[in-house]
């Protein structure tokens, strides 16, 4: 029956120069025509996997068959010689360059074999676009057309230069709800057509509308290989890390007291005159959980950066338990138990050429526990960064690691184990879950639970429906620099009405709103 | 006033202008591969040194600025090969070259001339004569117009090469599958390797060709602006040509006024200090418009960038 598999990748072990094994006694096969997902928490394998399938890692042992042939993909160029060719995660593309002069890049038409064909170009260009379905703009400059755009760039390359057999790192990850319908849609449309895909990926829902098999892997290893239509969500989960993970986290009924922070009426224009905030007023409490859920843009990511002093608003208040906290730098926010998990985690969360322990503490090494006269002391150190690592079970050799070489899923348990641990009142979590795996989201997610029923405020923010909608226990809804709803209870909430809100279809009133105030 | 814009002015700021456009646009497209060549002023100090000590050689200008080329390239590779294969950092692999421009050439000029002359020089100033000069060109028909003649005809075959270039190096870098390749290696390396670009090579063919243009930049100032070489001539006009880079905006055309203004200001120095003034107060002011040149390009291109983005902001 081997026929039928394009792609055979038998007892695939790679073992890297440091000691590290990605994948152990890997076997993936790919039938032809198929959607085949491959899933599994971050670290499992996945990329590495793919990486020797597009030729950029060679395997330490195994063989890899392309059409029931044995390869030896030595390189991308070798990969792409056999049909293979990937839609990577981050886009390779060059800005500045037109669509066209993208698509041709390294097989560019010439006339008269020195010049370059910029209309041939753009004619290859417009011919796949139509031929496959993927309207793209051929002579607009990749730097400004959307990022949808440029995912279709991606896979247009690939198919220009004769893939059959098309890999998508994570595709959906950088994709708005909307785009990623489109992109199934297309997708759908490829398979129709013969092309095999396949479709990496973390989150369950995606897998289950798109995918017609699925091979997980967990810790390097194969955990079998299933048909989409013949599991739930829950295996998947089981299999990916082990245990059953409870998607929905439990809670009890929150119980909030005096309120933390205190916004009234925050109005921004940013720098190209564009009103991003307009009159945002909200409480978040002692001991809640507030959500504010919004399609991405709508100025959350502004708000945020009011919040902790990256920004100054054009007009209006922030009070934390009383204080105005206005102009403060983060140190002063910190100074009065202000905590934040940044939404973007290697730029303002960790430095990633840090240790673990340097990350981990890196908020309070004025502190006199961790300080001995004008020197560090470094067992108290020691100890206390050993307490949070095994606390917050961050994965790791030591706590001399560097912080960039863990999987995204560590590298935030190590922020959130910083920002939780400082004695906080009030935490911003800016989507503290994004592009990590199931085991670190849940427990996250667990920990802001607890610390808000401990009597901490939070305030998260997250472009994730399920986690807003799971942990807040009220929820402001955010469009166009707007409140546009309010919601005190979310139990009552569905996806549709929400939706609604974000897309700005549905609008409460301003006194409806106005109860985030709680005055 | 009148006194100083004379024809022999004007006539004056392409001369000058000619090394620093030559390093202009070897900046131009290291900046666009990617490959920052801060040795350009180096380069051309050696590539002047071997220049004009081959055509003293030879007696033949020709070959000695076929050296000069070739000089200049085999610097520009090697610094290639300690920056891309040995990976080394480039400015610093820059730097070095220009310090060996400065004081290993004076060096080498002393051994080579104690063994070839029996006499240490410290230029070879003595060595080059007016028969070993690039040769100049008088434009046919263009010569003969008042003004405008004694303006652009007359001058050094290489300034009009160095003005040819220009245009050149446009089609190279947006009309030719080697520029496309260029500008993607110089912008998203990853993006260059992932559909089989060698990013390698094009970082040496980079950094060639910017050997190359030093090389022409150091023969002209050797074998012809100066007539020998000797100690630092090149008076930073490979930095210069940096900032006249940054100042087009790494666009040859651009870079190519960039450079004239430089050529300008230097021509209004010397022509300032030829009438009387103390030339330690005229020394600076080629410097200085570099310094206000660069602050108006940085004020300038951050208005354009404002109005693009509110026009941006108005289009959503």
């Amino acid at each position: 029956m081997s026929e039928e598999y394009v792609i055979q990748m038998n007892g695939i072990t790679k073992v890297y120069p440091n000691g590290v094994v990605a994948n152990q006694d890997v076997e993936f096969n790919v039938r032809k025509g198929e959607i085949h997902a491959l899933m599994g928490e971050n670290g499992a394998g996945k990329s590495t996997l793919m990486k020797m399938l597009f030729g950029l890692e060679q395997p330490t042992s195994g063989e890899i068959k392309v059409n029931g042939e044995v390869v030896n993909l030595s390189s991308p160029t070798v990969a792409i010689s056999k049909g293979i060719g990937m839609v990577h995660q981050h886009f390779m593309l060059v800005p500045s360059l037109t669509v066209a002069e993208n698509m041709v890049l390294g097989m560019v038409p010439t006339t008269s074999g020195f010049l370059i064909d910029g209309k041939k170009a753009v004619e290859i260009t417009e011919e796949y676009s139509k031929k496959f379905n993927l309207p793209v703009d051929a002579n607009a400059r990749v730097a400004d057309i959307p990022v949808g755009m440029k995912q279709k760039v991606e896979i247009l390359k690939a198919l220009v230069r004769g893939a059959k057999i098309l890999i998508l790192d994570e595709p959906t990850a950088v994709l708005t709800t909307q785009e990623t319908t489109e992109l199934f849609h297309e997708l759908k449309n490829l398979k129709n057509q013969g092309y095999t895909l396949i479709f990496i990926s973390h989150k369950l829902n995606e897998i289950m509308e798109i995918t017609d098999r699925m091979t997980i892997l967990r810790g390097g290893r194969s955990m079998g290989v299933y048909n989409t239509s013949e599991v739930d969500e829950e295996k998947i989960s089981r299999l990916m890390v082990g245990r059953d993970v409870v998607l929905t986290v439990e809670k009890e009924k929150a119980a909030p007291s005096d309120t933390v922070l205190k916004v009234r009426d925050l109005e921004y224009v940013n720098e190209w005159g564009k009103k991003m905030l307009n009159k945002v007023s909200f409480n978040v409490r002692k001991g809640e959980i507030l959500g504010i859920a919004g399609v991405e843009g709508n100025g959350q990511k502004e708000l945020v950066d009011m919040l902790f002093g990256f920004n100054t608003p054009n007009a209006g208040t922030i009070e934390v338990n009383g204080e105005q906290t206005l102009g403060m730098n983060q140190h002063q926010l910190r100074e009065r138990h202000v905590s934040l998990v940044p939404e973007d985690r290697m730029l303002y969360g960790i430095a990633a050429d840090g240790s673990i322990e340097e990350n981990i503490l890196s908020d309070r090494c004025a502190d006199p526990r961790f300080n001995k006269g004008i020197l560090f002391d470094m067992n108290a150190i020691h100890e206390e960064s050993d307490r949070l690592i095994k606390d917050y079970t961050v994965l790791c050799k030591s706590r001399d690691q560097k912080v960039g070489m863990l999987s995204g899923g560590n590298i935030q348990k190590v922020v959130v184990a910083r920002e939780f641990s400082n004695s906080p009142q009030l935490i911003i979590a800016d989507q503290p879950t994004r592009g990590i795996d199931v085991g670190a989201t849940e427990f996250i997610r667990k920990k802001l639970v607890e610390l808000s029923r401990s009597g901490i405020a939070v305030l998260l923010v997250s472009a994730d429906l399920n986690e807003v909608m799971e942990l807040s226990d009220s929820l402001i809804i955010m469009c166009g620099g707007e409140i546009s709803a309010y919601f005190e209870d979310t139990s009552e909430l569905s996806d549709e009405m929400m939706g609604r809100y974000m897309l700005g279809i549905a609008h409460q009133t301003p006194e409806e709103i106005r109860r985030v105030c709680h005055e | 006033m009148v006194t100083i814009f004379t024809t022999d002015f004007f006539f004056s700021i392409f001369r000058i202008a000619t090394p620093i456009l030559f390093a202009t646009l070897a900046a131009v497209i290291g900046e666009k591969g990617g490959v920052s060549n801060i040795g350009l002023e180096g380069i051309m100090m050696i590539s002047a040194l071997f220049g004009s000590l081959t055509a003293y050689w030879t007696q033949s200008w020709f070959i000695g600025l076929l050296i000069a080329l070739i000089v200049g390239c085999g610097v520009a590779l090697l610094m290639g090969f300690f920056a891309f294969n040995l990976k080394t950092d480039i400015i610093l692999t820059g730097t070095a070259v220009n310090m060996i421009g400065s004081g290993g050439t004076l060096f080498l000029v002393k051994v080579i001339t104690q063994a070839t002359e029996g006499k240490s020089l410290a230029s070879t100033t003595s060595l080059i004569t007016k028969s070993l000069q690039i040769p100049s060109w008088n434009i046919p028909l263009i010569s003969s117009i008042p003004v405008l003649g004694k303006v652009i005809s007359g001058h050094s075959i290489l300034t009009y090469l160095a003005f040819l270039l220009v245009w050149l190096t446009w089609v190279l870098l947006y009309r030719t599958p080697l520029g496309l390749n260029i500008r993607s290696v110089g912008e998203n390396p990853n993006a260059a390797s992932s559909v089989g670009v060698s990013v390698l090579k094009i970082r040496y063919i980079t950094i060639a060709i910017t050997g190359v243009l030093a090389g022409f930049g150091g023969a002209y100032m050797s074998m012809y602006y100066a007539m020998g070489w000797s100690l630092d001539m090149v008076a930073g006009r490979g930095f210069i040509a940096l900032a006249a880079q940054a100042m087009g905006a790494g666009e040859p055309l651009g870079s190519m006024f960039a450079a004239l203004i430089f050529g300008f200001a230097q021509a209004l120095g010397i022509k300032i200090s030829a009438m009387g003034v103390d030339s330690n107060l005229v020394a600076p002011i080629p410097y200085i418009v570099t310094i206000i040149s660069l602050v108006i390009f940085a004020v300038v291109q951050r208005n354009n960038e404002k109005k693009r983005h509110s026009a941006e902001a108005l289009q959503k």
